[in-house]
């Protein structure tokens, strides 16, 4: 399998996790962004919305990290963590459902806030504060559900780890850096949940690749 | 109430809003979008369902009892016997699969052939994250604020257009291979679509589906199909 992207990238970084939670071999081909490789036909002749990341595995070609994600966790369900619940279809859906709140409420939210505190600093723009307010209490809130999910779960789907959660990963990763740590420090629940997510080897194996870092807190 | 064919099972309790026109303090969340899915699905696969109706604008979606079923307080929610779900796109790929054998075929016509899949959950992810933030921006503005007494804001609604006419092109590009997004078979990646778009049918934004011929013929399609045109009455 062939992954188009640089580690640095979040949505790049969502499948690196699944590869190594799956235990399967991959070639990471970077993709010269700041170039905009990614808007060159060859680029867009794999994905036509000009993004990374892009898969590709023999004949066939994928891109949405989600759906990558879900594909290599599906063509992988009988080796490394079961990141699908695949064989049981109440718990299945549990785990998309819980995949649906990462995409729709806490994504938007959190993407927001690290596009402002991380990535316009880096483009030599001054951030949107009002954005950034806005964006935090609406992660906040979300945290919030989050907080009583997790008393309740050790992780989002249920007692075990799913691509519900890993798709938190890399924007939570960097987040942690901006000097807004504590509304994920000041709820015990998501703390804990965040530890232990950084303590997983397929963690460790993709976190020093996650290397932009805030210009200013 | 029961709704829904005579011959098929009992799937569930469905809870939502039945009109899904009613505008809700939530603008942006678009909330009247996503009952439509979920019903629609039922119709299309002829499931007998109870739809338990939710007084949005008496704020009920915000009380405890519905907040106990969605913690983030917006329908739709869902049963079926001990399963509870929210998220209209995760209730739809739990129907489509819990049923797959019977109504309209949701999945790619070889469910089990996961390079299929997964072109049909790109374009589920597509849906979500290109054209749905975008479109449900221009419904919002054109429909659900004058149903509450508010001001189209035409700057946003040029912003936005602009932006859907880049998707919809790639759209285009790919319906000129392909009778429907995932391949030549209706899936969910489009029904997913039905909502917004005929909320945007009756926008002026309707001319960047016209002005497209491809796209325009995937959007009378989709529309036309019988339980399409049960929902957002």
């Amino acid at each position: 399998m062939k992954v188009y992207g640089d580690g640095m990238s979040a949505c790049v970084a969502r499948v690196l996790l699944c590869l190594h939670e799956k235990e399967t071999e991959f070639e990471l081909v970077p993709v010269d962004l700041f170039a905009c490789h990614h808007k060159l036909p060859s680029f867009l002749s794999m994905n036509p919305f000009g993004q990374v990341p892009v898969l590709q595995d023999e004949d066939l070609t994928l891109f949405e990290s989600r759906a990558i994600t879900a594909y290599i966790a599906e063509k992988h369900k009988d080796k490394g963590t079961d990141l699908t619940r695949h064989a049981d279809a109440k718990e299945a859906a549990i785990v998309k459902l819980w995949s649906e709140v990462e995409s729709h409420h806490f994504n938007p939210a959190i993407s927001a806030v690290i596009h402002h505190l991380i990535v316009v600093p880096l483009q030599g723009k001054t951030p949107d504060a009002a954005i950034v307010e806005e964006n935090l209490e609406k992660l906040g809130k979300v945290l919030d559900v989050y907080e009583e999910k997790l008393g309740k779960t050790k992780y989002l789907a249920g007692d075990s780890y799913t691509l519900a959660d890993l798709y938190h990963v890399p924007y939570t990763y960097y987040f942690m850096k901006t000097g807004h740590a504590g509304l994920v420090n000041d709820r015990p629940n998501v703390k804990a949940w965040w530890e232990d997510l950084c303590s997983r080897p397929a963690f460790l194996k993709v976190s020093p690749g996650l290397t932009v870092a805030p210009a200013t807190n | 109430m029961f709704l829904g064919s005579s011959d098929e099972m009992f799937l569930g309790i469905f809870i939502g809003n039945f009109r899904g026109t009613e505008p809700s303090e939530n603008f942006e969340e678009g909330v009247p979008r996503y009952i439509p899915t979920t019903y629609s699905e039922e119709m299309f696969k002829n499931l007998d369902f109870e739809f338990v109706h939710v007084d949005l604008m008496g704020g009920e979606h915000k009380k405890e009892a519905f907040l106990a079923r969605n913690p983030f307080g917006q329908v739709p929610a869902f049963e079926d016997g001990d399963l509870k779900l929210f998220e209209s796109r995760a209730i739809t790929q739990y129907i489509a699969h819990r049923y797959e054998g019977q109504g309209t075929n949701l999945l790619p016509a070889d469910s089990k052939n996961i390079a299929q899949y997964a072109i049909m959950a790109i374009g589920m992810q597509v849906e979500a994250h290109q054209f749905e933030p975008v479109a449900a921006k221009l419904v919002s503005e054109q429909v659900f604020k004058l149903k509450k007494g508010l001001t189209t804001d035409q700057a946003v609604v040029a912003e936005e257009e602009a932006k859907l006419a880049k998707v919809l092109d790639v759209y285009e590009a790919r319906l000129k291979e392909f009778k429907y997004l995932a391949g030549d078979t209706f899936t969910l990646t489009d029904l997913h679509h039905i909502p917004t778009v005929k909320y945007l049918l009756g926008t002026p934004t309707k001319k960047l589906f016209t002005e497209r011929p491809r796209v325009n013929e995937w959007v009378a399609e989709i529309t036309k199909r019988p339980a399409s045109q049960k929902i957002l009455q």
